[in-house]
């Protein structure tokens, strides 16, 4: 890992977002729309593929949009008729709790464990430390449909490994044991999964980020009696913070949109008791055929995950040097 | 000087023991004979290693039409969105202009929306320009979600190559563009080979968009041929596992090439001195 030293070099003369200065070289006409024909491609990507689609999104939301309105090519106004129908809906806001919940502890579970694994990397001796190293990264490699599939095989109900590994340990009731019968049980395991395929990402980056706290730092807190846990608050902690916002925010929008672990894990038929935000959108639209009802609990859900990342939006925004 | 230890040698060992569990499982799985897959006593070592399971998986249709398709989606959304990227990134990173700030706002704004929201819309975008089961729709949309992470890590690679440098290639006589090639283009070289993974992994990885959009059999992609194993009736769990394999191999084999690399292009652009 000696390459990340070489990130976060302060910069020497010049703040490294600060433009060219001006009068040392001509400067050209072109020059001056160099900028926007480089940003040309970005934006016509981002508009036509996103930001198109999320105006239709909100549009569709405000309309009877069904199967027959999707053949014609299009849906009538109906103002908010679909968000009194989503938000008068007890079972939406079971749904938002649940996914709310679910979220909250898949993101606390991810940015722990890998806080601690990401600390024991710092303490490792090298050889040890890339074979853990390695380790994350396959992980983190597997793409998410095969992690599905390893997760149902270990689960499995007849011949899963855990059951086994269970029954062994003297739990003789876990033989044959169904662990989706009971949601709560279906969802320890889903964020089981979500977690393990998250830990590697966080536990990477924030371990990227604890190398470059200046060692001199932490060994004057220790001089000074700090122990362990203080030296990590008042001192690594701090450094690292805007780490910390990326990563919790990052895993938040992740986590909250978490559709198809739940999905594909239920084989593609989830009961009630699963539905998660993404889940029950997907459903309105594509099962149930009603995209207006799908697209407004679509737009709530954006909604939600925006009032989730203020903080976030706040850190990139100082780091990119906007103002 | 942090103190390093046996004990927490031992301790990561064991933690990496538990995570690398499931693909052990998987491998193993996959390589072995069907009475020893269906057992309710596993075995943790192979007595007996077989292709058969790897056989049974390829001989399923459509392996190698979703793989091939797999293979250009993923490459071409790499290619593009490196182009892409890197020219809003050196825009971003080394020109002052009107319109700067918001473009970073909108790009922070964008990285949040979740994909899961945006398949109604885009389904019916795609549908209304005749571009469903056709691989350049879903290539459309895969750039769109790895644009903004993309611009994000490059901006911070550029941003950090010192302008003095490539202002002292021109003063020796460079044209802007030579500077641009001679200087910049090597020192942004580990952004690009960051970002050129996550566009990778997100291409590759994908399931939802594909599967919504990719209606024919000899259109879908390798994430949904692997789909279509688990949804038939008693998985087959041997040649599911070895599918698995073939399904993660060329990721697997990617990352731990690149591995030391990724972490570096990842925070770049957070933690600056």
């Amino acid at each position: 890992m000696a390459a990340v030293s070489t990130t976060t070099r302060p910069a020497a003369a010049t703040p490294p977002d600060a433009p060219p200065p001006r009068g040392r070289r001509r400067r050209r006409a072109g020059d001056r729309w160099l900028p926007y024909g480089l940003l040309a491609p970005a934006l016509l990507v981002l508009g036509a593929v996103l930001g198109y689609p999320l105006v239709h999104l909100v549009l569709v939301s405000l309309q009877h949009y069904k199967l027959r309105e999707l053949l014609r090519g299009g849906g009538t106004y109906v103002g908010l008729d679909n968000y009194r129908a989503v938000l008068g809906d007890p079972f939406f806001w079971t749904v938002v709790l649940r996914t709310v919940v679910f979220t909250a502890v898949a993101v606390a579970g991810t940015v722990v464990l890998s806080t601690a694994i990401a600390l024991l990397m710092t303490r490792m001796h090298r050889v040890p430390r890339i074979v853990l190293q390695s380790v994350l990264v396959m992980v983190w490699a597997m793409p998410a449909l095969v992690a599905i599939a390893v997760w149902q095989w270990l689960f499995d109900f007849d011949f899963g490994v855990v059951n086994w590994g269970l029954t062994r340990l003297g739990f003789s009731s876990f033989t044959r044991h169904n662990w989706f019968a009971d949601p709560m049980q279906g969802f320890a395991v889903i964020l089981g999964l979500v977690v393990w395929a998250a830990i590697p990402f966080v536990a990477i980056t924030l371990y990227a980020g604890f190398t470059q706290v200046p060692r001199e730092l932490q060994e004057a807190a220790r001089v000074d009696g700090a122990n362990g846990w203080r030296v990590f608050r008042h001192v690594t902690f701090p450094v690292v913070r805007p780490l910390y916002v990326i990563v919790t925010s990052l895993s938040i929008i992740w986590d909250f949109g978490v559709y198809q672990q739940v999905y594909v894990m239920l084989n593609g038929r989830p009961s009630k008791d699963y539905y998660l935000v993404g889940i029950y959108s997907f459903v309105e639209s594509f099962g149930v055929n009603d995209y207006g009802k799908g697209s407004a609990i679509a737009v709530v859900m954006i909604l939600l995950l925006l009032a989730a990342c203020v903080v976030y939006i706040r850190q990139m925004i100082r780091l990119g040097d906007v103002r | 000087m942090t103190r390093r230890s046996w004990v927490a040698d031992l301790a990561g060992l064991a933690v990496a023991a538990v995570l690398v569990f499931p693909v052990y499982w998987m491998v193993l799985t996959a390589f072995k004979p069907g009475v020893d897959v269906l057992t309710y006593t596993p075995r943790f070592l192979p007595s007996a290693a077989t292709l058969d399971n790897f056989r049974s998986a390829l001989a399923r249709p459509q392996f190698w039409s979703s793989v091939g398709n797999s293979v250009v989606i993923t490459l071409s959304t790499v290619a593009i969105s490196l182009l892409v990227a890197f020219a809003a990134a050196l825009a971003v990173a080394r020109l002052r202009f009107t319109g700067r700030a918001a473009f970073i706002v909108m790009i922070m704004f964008v990285q949040m929306i979740p994909l899961t929201a945006m398949v109604i819309p885009l389904y019916l975008l795609l549908n209304s320009v005749g571009q469903t089961d056709q691989l350049t729709g879903v290539v459309a949309t895969y750039l769109a979600f790895v644009l903004p992470f993309t611009v994000w890590t490059l901006r911070g690679f550029v941003a950090n190559v010192p302008v003095d440098l490539e202002e002292a290639a021109m003063v020796d006589g460079c044209t802007r563009l030579q500077a641009f090639r001679r200087v910049v283009f090597p020192l942004v070289a580990p952004g690009l080979v960051a970002t050129s993974v996550y566009a990778f992994i997100q291409a590759w990885n994908e399931y939802v968009l594909a599967y919504v959009m990719l209606s024919s059999p000899e259109k879908q992609t390798v994430t949904v041929w692997l789909a279509a194993f688990t949804t038939q009736k008693g998985t087959e769990w041997g040649p599911l596992m070895a599918a698995s394999c073939l399904t993660a191999l060329p990721v697997v084999v990617f990352f731990l090439i690149l591995q030391g690399r990724i972490a570096t292009g990842l925070t770049a652009g957070a933690v600056k001195g």
